[in-house]
């Protein structure tokens, strides 16, 4: 089995005097010392298109690695997830013992924005789908309002998520958004994509994050509170070839392969992080992965449902995408961070779950609107 | 549809290619011609000359009628680059045409407000200067005597 043995999210949220490679060594090392390893017992690194230059060969470069087991596997906000999962098969083949996956991006600041959408302009679908305007927002605005109106969903319900995650954010003294929102402050927030509001939206952050997977002869002999790697899974949903879906998303492939292999079931996590780019994206992830039925999310999250340590399923206790960090606009890895916290009793007082066992953790990368890669993680207590 | 027509909105020429030359030719006449495969029927979006169904390359360029329905949409009112700014508000769409793809658009020349998932809308044609046009969708024209 895999075991998550370090992790290091960067405290800070805009980073001007560093560069990219800089913020990727900085989460590096701080990933290793949690875990109690060093760069010299690495094998195995790891990294997605946030990377500078040529990737993971650029960066293993830069940081002095010396390993024999490379990867560079590009899936968006997702791709820390799906290493994970690529980590631990390597893992179950004997490949590898000690695994470095890192991000960094400094989207607030300046700096190489990441490579899966800079490549866009030599991609099949370009000149179909860049003639109309489309930002990020508004793809998802789109999923949000076919999900309206197929389920009768409400923007009261989509602020809710929003709600639960500014209430946790406010524990978090390195969040990029500390205040708690109402209801009817998203709701009068600015319109910027109908029927999606400014405080629908995750925020634009610098930073970083590491994780650090090992087998389990590492694992024995770490002192480190380490969390075992229970179940995986990945799901690509794409267009279908103009048959578009807006109400699905590959979630509700990932999930229960990752549900399956850890042989638990929804009704068994106690905590989510679950990823938040729009208010949106959790409500469809939270029916795809199975803790409601489809089309019911949005009577889900109500009564604080999401909300830290009591609800029915606390989500995103660190303020998640919504209201901490985003880095490098892409919020898988700090999914997996703040399970981990959670996991091992170290999140913030006022959001630990009590007596917490298992966690899940979701990537969404890409855009509902169009293609994506979803990524699930079930972890657990050793 | 409309052979002359002008949304104002941008409509920077796409690049076409050996692939998708007889799609953008078509558009500049006016016509939404996709690839339909010989083998199976199914008519792909975004147009490709491999039937993704059943890997036929047994493709035919076909004329489709240039009427759908609109499959979801969003009023963009900012978070837009440059060229956009200065349309806001404007209307992104996916538009199902009555042959079954769903493609991304926009529904121009009405007020934003009034779109609606399922409106019927009609195919226009915004030249790009270059050969080409961008496909935009209006909503269709009420025959007073229905």
């Amino acid at each position: 089995m895999a075991h998550i043995a370090g992790v290091y999210e960067h405290p800070l949220r805009e980073i001007p005097d560093k560069t990219v490679a800089q913020i990727h060594a900085q989460v590096a090392v701080g990933a290793l010392a949690d875990a109690g390893l060093t760069i010299a017992d690495v094998d195995a690194y790891y990294s997605a298109g946030d990377a500078p230059g040529f990737g993971a060969l650029s960066m293993a470069d830069y940081l002095g690695l010396d390993c024999h087991h490379l990867n560079d596997t590009e899936t968006g906000g997702s791709s820390y997830l799906l290493h994970v999962q690529q980590a631990a098969q390597a893992i179950a083949a004997g490949h590898i013992d000690v695994a470095l996956i890192t991000l960094a991006g400094k989207p607030r600041t300046g700096g190489a924005g990441p490579g899966g959408s800079a490549r866009f302009g030599s991609a099949p679908e370009a000149g179909f789908e860049n003639q109309f305007g489309m930002g990020v927002i508004s793809g998802y605005a789109m999923a949000a309002t076919r999900h309206m109106y197929e389920y009768g969903t409400t923007s009261a319900q989509l602020a809710e998520i929003k709600v639960a995650a500014s209430t946790h954010a406010q524990h978090n003294p390195n969040a990029f958004l500390k205040d708690v929102v109402t209801v009817d402050q998203v709701l009068e927030s600015r319109m910027i994509s109908d029927p999606l509001h400014l405080l629908d939206a995750c925020v634009v952050t610098d930073g970083g994050g590491a994780l650090v997977v090992v087998s389990d002869a590492v694992a024995k002999r770490l002192d480190r509170h380490t969390i075992p790697v229970l179940g995986t899974g990945f799901g690509f949903k794409g267009m279908n070839s103009g048959r578009v879906d807006l109400t699905h998303t590959g979630a509700r492939i990932s999930g229960p392969a990752a549900f399956e292999e850890a042989g638990v079931t929804p009704s068994d996590i106690d905590y989510a992080s679950i990823y938040d780019s729009f208010t949106i994206t959790v409500l469809v992830t939270l029916e795809d992965l199975g803790f409601c039925e489809k089309g019911k999310g949005g009577e889900f999250v109500l009564d604080g449902a999401l909300q830290a340590p009591y609800g029915r399923l606390p989500f995103n206790t660190d303020g998640g995408g919504l209201c901490n960090n985003h880095p490098a606009n892409r919020g898988g890895m700090t999914k997996v961070i703040e399970a981990v916290r959670q996991l091992r009793g170290e999140a913030h007082a006022e959001v630990q779950v009590p007596d917490c066992e298992i966690a899940l953790a979701h990537g969404t990368g890409g855009s509902m609107a169009t293609r994506m890669g979803s990524a699930t993680l079930i972890l657990g207590r050793d | 549809m409309s052979d002359s027509y002008t949304s104002y909105l941008p409509a920077k020429a796409p690049e076409p290619n050996v692939e998708t030359q007889p799609f953008w030719d078509a558009t500049a006449q006016g016509r939404i011609d996709l690839a339909v495969c010989d083998d199976c029927g199914f008519i792909p979006w975004y147009p490709r000359l491999m039937c993704p169904d059943c890997q036929s390359t047994s493709m035919t360029w076909t004329t489709m009628a240039g009427t759908g329905t609109v499959y979801s949409y969003s009023v963009t009112r900012a978070g837009v680059g440059r060229a956009w700014k200065e349309h806001l508000p404007f209307v992104l769409a996916y538009v199902q045409l009555d042959e079954g793809p769903i493609m991304m658009t926009n529904v121009v020349a009405c007020d934003p407000d009034e779109v609606e998932v399922g409106m019927a809308v009609t195919a226009v044609f915004d030249d790009t200067g270059e050969g080409t046009a961008i496909i935009r969708f209006t909503p269709t024209q009420r025959d007073s005597n229905e």
